[in-house]
């Protein structure tokens, strides 16, 4: 029943908003909607907390307690930026930055981009992850350019382009799957359900697993943005609106990295050996290096904290290369704290970039004179982001820390090789933005408040004190990726 | 009755050196056809080599032996290579000793030879005509020899003639590599023999001649072997793409009925395949001489993927 | 039809599906392009009619007919309207040149075909040489990517790579299950429709659909 709810009501909004998206009460209906989908998501959450791992839809959903986090983070994110999208939306649209038929398009494919996403995760078909992944890809793309600016245009061409041919590639892995599992299932949609591919997943091809996991690799590792194939990302994210960038960086890189998750369990099943989680390391640990370096070079702010994203979805893929039940909770509580503080920040930095109308780094100034929500809120989501403690975001990069040091001690000076530069860098950067005086040309705006405080206070509160639940969620997702 | 392999191999020159110019006259007449003028009928070459032996030659004073040697030595290589080929009974006795990368060689010698003599007195149209050969050569080679490579794994032998039987005893019905050997064979065949799409054999213009320009200084029985030996060259590979292709109608022995058949099948294929020649020569126009690489590289990329979808398709 | 005789159409149809694949890698102009594209589509989908007449899968029927109404109707018909409209005649040069380019092809073949030597050895379809050829297509289709400057080419290769997972999803298996196919059929069809929209996005904004002209986004020292 909330399943249903869960995925009909974006659909149904995109619709909607299809028509009316750009009349006065567009934002609220998006709000709406975004709201009933995370309320049908926590109910769902709760089923499966309390029920275990539940089968719908006659074997074609599956959700278990590591979907339906990502489900109901993927909600809750989608709901608060679509509470700060009403204002900013608001400003870009009265700025003549967006068109009356760019206001109806973006609202559609917001929420239809939300639908793919759900979908992406609730899916038990191996086949139909990929179409949700395609889709989300795709209803994406034409929202990057949609400022038609030269740049927006090139960073929207780059994105179809890179992340078609990963995708492609992920389809070709997928072949291969269903070719191995054929073998041994038969026939038929039964071949690709991940349930049963899990529990056969002994007596799956080595060999073919392993070519079919290389390509899966390159194809989900595309759009999880891991280095060298990660040249769509920075573009896309500082192109697009600010609320694009934020899902973006916040989810779509999550539900990404969810679908390799799901691979890899599945090939280490077969293989024995832990040549899956290596590859995944070795990407992890590349991201990590290289984003961090990169973003000592940034002049755009966005692109920027894109990179940032870039360096922590490295740091999760390595946790999980890393497989060790330590490492794997890291891994989950890495991928939440991220989101939540990234979508944060992106938040702030969509405020900041409308209040002096640039994204250069070096003409922002003065934030916390401005306007005290953005500059503190920027200055406490990049300590966030960067690991400080009390917040979240070092608790889990601590944990994973230990994992290596526990597990493979030799990789750990890189590692943190790459969580330093990423501090300096961006500490650096982000003080004459936030201090000092604000300059002339900066103009004050109506900020939406709730999405940024909300999402620093839970940054915060993971950081300070765990949650029981959280803590038993995560275990009982550990046990399933054993 | 069935004749001695050795009077086969006679017979198999003497139809070659006979009935070369009445191809050529028949190409020619099928492209007089084709753009609308009148013919100079069928057995105008002969008369024209014959022309060309009552003349006088004329000699450059600093032409070495190598200029008065080299018709010879093309004539000879081009009818020695028309034992090779089974253009009547593959029951041949040079077939034994020498193979399709024999003939390969062969054509060679003559190429070499003649663009030595192009360069040999120093004029400027024979040096170029030289190069432009030599570039086209160059590619045309590999293209070819892996083209035979092909059709030589697909038929399991290098010989012609065991090709041949080969063909006659097996089922192949839809090779792809024979489909990819043949269109890269088509290719090859416009290069080596010098037809339009790659060089004009009517033109004299500097900017277009290539093995026009290499026999420009030529004169008198020289030049008559030569034209010879050209008609013949476009003879053979006429019939060797006969031959590795569609060989139904050749002798498999030396029977003379058989021999007679294989004859009159000949001609009747021969025939078809001018019709396709000349199709080609007034269907295209002649390429520029730097994308003749682009050509002959297609030509090449085909006899490759065929020889590669022998191995991953058979 | 006997199993021999089916395997050999459909290896004489791959063989034609490559030839296709390796003449798109080398066309210049853009009508070419999409007439070979149009072929590919059609010998793609005779061959998946064919697999599924011998092996009795019905499946196969309704995925040739799919294939055949989008690939070899559908969207040639938008390419050829989009050409007509953006007035594009010729091809801007190659970045590498073209025998390089089909040296490189062919190097891809032998690649793909080592590749998929572990997936043949446990294949007992009547098509399993067949996926080599496939993930050749593939990979000609992504060469084809890298080394155009003109996006509608870049396009084409795009698509001509999505040609060849179709033929490898039928040609490693028999074919995918059907509401995969569907899927990835919508998927193809919506950024159809996109990349229609982005052509006209560059055209008026760039004036040209050369690709080299989107490179600005760099880091800046």
């Amino acid at each position: 029943m909330e399943l249903l709810v869960l995925l009909l009501v974006p659909l149904f909004a995109a619709a909607v908003l299809g028509f009316v998206g750009d009349r006065k009460f567009a934002p609220e209906i998006n709000i709406l909607g975004s709201a009933a989908t995370f309320i049908a998501g926590l109910g769902l959450a709760l089923k499966v907390y309390d029920g275990g791992p539940m089968l719908a839809g006659g074997k074609f959903f599956f959700v278990d307690a590591f979907n339906v986090y990502l489900a109901v983070l993927t909600s809750f994110v989608s709901m608060t930026t679509a509470i700060f999208s009403r204002r900013y939306m608001r400003r870009e649209r009265e700025h003549g930055r967006v068109g009356h038929w760019g206001m109806r398009f973006y609202h559609a494919m917001f929420q239809l981009f939300i639908f793919a996403m759900l979908l992406c995760l609730l899916t038990n078909n191996v086949g139909v992850l990929w179409i949700a992944m395609e889709l989300a890809t795709l209803s994406t793309v034409l929202l990057v350019s949609l400022y038609r600016t030269p740049t927006a245009i090139e960073a929207a061409w780059k994105y179809f382009i890179l992340c078609g041919v990963g995708i492609a590639q992920a389809l070709f892995g997928t072949v291969l799957l269903y070719f191995a599992a054929e073998k041994v299932l038969g026939e038929g949609g039964e071949a690709l359900l991940w349930t049963n591919l899990r529990q056969v997943s002994g007596s799956l091809e080595p060999t073919v697993l392993s070519l079919a996991f290389v390509f899966l690799m390159v194809g989900y590792g595309t759009k999880v943005g891991l280095v060298p194939l990660h040249n769509w990302l920075p573009d896309a994210h500082s192109e697009g609106p600010t609320p694009i960038s934020a899902v973006l960086s916040g989810l779509l890189l999550n539900v990404a990295l969810y679908a390799l998750v799901r691979c890899k369990v599945l090939v280490d099943g077969s293989t024995g050996t832990h040549h899956a989680g290596d590859i995944m390391m070795g990407f992890g640990l590349l991201s990590i290096l290289v984003a961090a370096f990169s973003l000592l070079r940034q002049k755009d702010i966005k692109r920027m904290f894109s990179y940032s994203s870039i360096e922590h979805m490295g740091i999760a893929t390595f946790a999980f290369g890393l497989g060790s039940p330590l490492a794997t909770y890291g891994g989950l509580l890495h991928m939440l704290v991220h989101s939540l503080a990234k979508s944060s920040i992106f938040f702030t930095v969509g405020h900041a970039s409308q209040m002096h109308r640039t994204q250069d780094m070096d003409k922002i100034k003065g934030l916390i004179k401005g306007s005290p929500l953005v500059g503190w809120g920027l200055m406490f989501g990049v300590m966030a982001i960067i690991g400080m403690p009390p917040f979240g975001v070092f608790t889990s990069e601590f944990l994973i820390l230990t994992a290596t040091i526990k597990d493979a001690p030799f990789l750990t000076p890189f590692l943190l090789l790459g969580l330093g530069v990423a501090f300096a860098a961006l500490l650096r950067r982000v003080q004459p933005m936030v201090f000092g005086d604000a300059p002339s040309y900066q103009k004050v705006l109506k900020v939406a408040h709730l999405p940024v405080l909300l999402h620093m206070a839970m940054v915060l509160a993971i950081g300070i004190y765990l949650p029981d639940f959280l803590s038993q969620w995560f275990h009982k997702a550990v046990e399933l990726m054993k | 009755m069935n004749l001695y392999p050795f009077v086969t191999e006679i017979l198999q020159f003497l139809v070659l050196l006979g009935v070369a110019p009445a191809f050529a006259g028949w190409v020619k007449m099928l492209k007089c056809w084709a753009q609308g003028r009148s013919t100079p009928g069928l057995l105008q070459p002969y008369r024209d080599i014959l022309k060309l032996f009552s003349k006088d030659i004329v000699l450059a004073e600093n032409a070495s032996w190598i200029f008065r040697f080299t018709p010879y030595l093309v004539f000879g290589s081009t009818l020695l290579a028309g034992g090779i080929i089974p253009i009547l009974s593959t029951d041949l006795p040079l077939a034994a000793t020498a193979d399709v990368i024999v003939l390969v060689g062969l054509f060679a010698i003559a190429r070499f030879f003649t663009a030595l003599a192009g360069m040999d007195i120093g004029t400027a149209f024979g040096g170029m005509g030289s190069s432009r050969e030599m570039t086209i050569a160059s590619l045309a080679e590999p293209a070819m020899l892996m083209a035979i490579f092909t059709m030589s794994l697909a038929n399991k032998s290098t010989s012609l003639s065991q090709m041949v039987q080969v063909i006659y005893s097996g089922q192949t019905v839809l090779r792809p590599s024979i489909a990819f050997a043949l269109l890269a064979f088509v290719l090859i065949a416009l290069a080596e023999t010098g037809r339009i799409p790659v060089d004009n054999p009517a033109t004299h213009l500097e900017l277009t001649m290539i093995h026009e320009a290499m026999i420009l200084e030529y004169s008198g029985r020289h030049l008559a072997l030569i034209e010879w030996a050209s008609m013949m060259k476009l003879f053979l590979f006429f019939t060797l793409g006969i031959a590795a292709f569609f060989p139904w109608g050749i002798a498999a022995s030396g029977d003379l009925y058989a021999v007679c058949a294989a004859f009159f099948f000949m001609a009747l294929k021969l025939g078809i395949e001018a019709v396709v020649l000349v199709l080609i020569e007034t269907g295209l126009a002649k390429m520029r001489l730097f994308r003749l690489t682009e050509f002959l590289g297609s030509a090449f990329l085909l006899a490759t993927l065929g020889m590669l979808s022998y191995f991953i398709l058979e | 039809m006997t199993i021999q005789v089916a395997a050999q159409i459909i290896g004489f149809l791959a063989a034609l599906v490559l030839l296709t694949a390796f003449g798109m890698l080398v066309q210049r102009r853009m009508t070419g392009l999409i007439h070979l594209f149009t072929w590919q589509g059609l010998f793609l989908s005779i061959s998946t009619a064919v697999v599924g007449f011998v092996a009795g899968k019905h499946h196969l029927y309704i995925s040739s007919l799919l294939t055949l109404a989008l690939k070899v109707i559908l969207l040639p018909y938008i390419l050829h309207v989009l050409v007509r409209r953006l007035r594009i005649q010729r091809e801007i040069e190659t970045i590498v040149n073209v025998p390089l380019t089909m040296l490189i092809g062919i190097a891809l073949v032998i690649f793909s075909y080592h590749l998929t030597a572990p997936v043949r050895e446990l294949s007992t379809l009547v098509t399993r040489s067949v996926l080599a050829i496939a993930l050749a297509t593939v990979m000609i289709g992504l060469l084809m990517m890298i080394t155009r400057r003109h996006a509608v080419t870049q396009i084409i290769g795009f698509l001509a790579m999505e040609n060849g997972l179709f033929f490898a999803a039928t040609s490693a298996t028999y074919g995918m299950p059907l509401v995969v196919e569907l899927g990835v059929a919508l998927d193809i069809l919506i950024a159809a429709f996109i990349f229609g929209i982005f052509f006209f996005h560059i055209h008026t904004t760039f004036d040209s659909l050369d690709v080299e002209q989107m490179a600005k986004l760099k880091e800046e020292d």
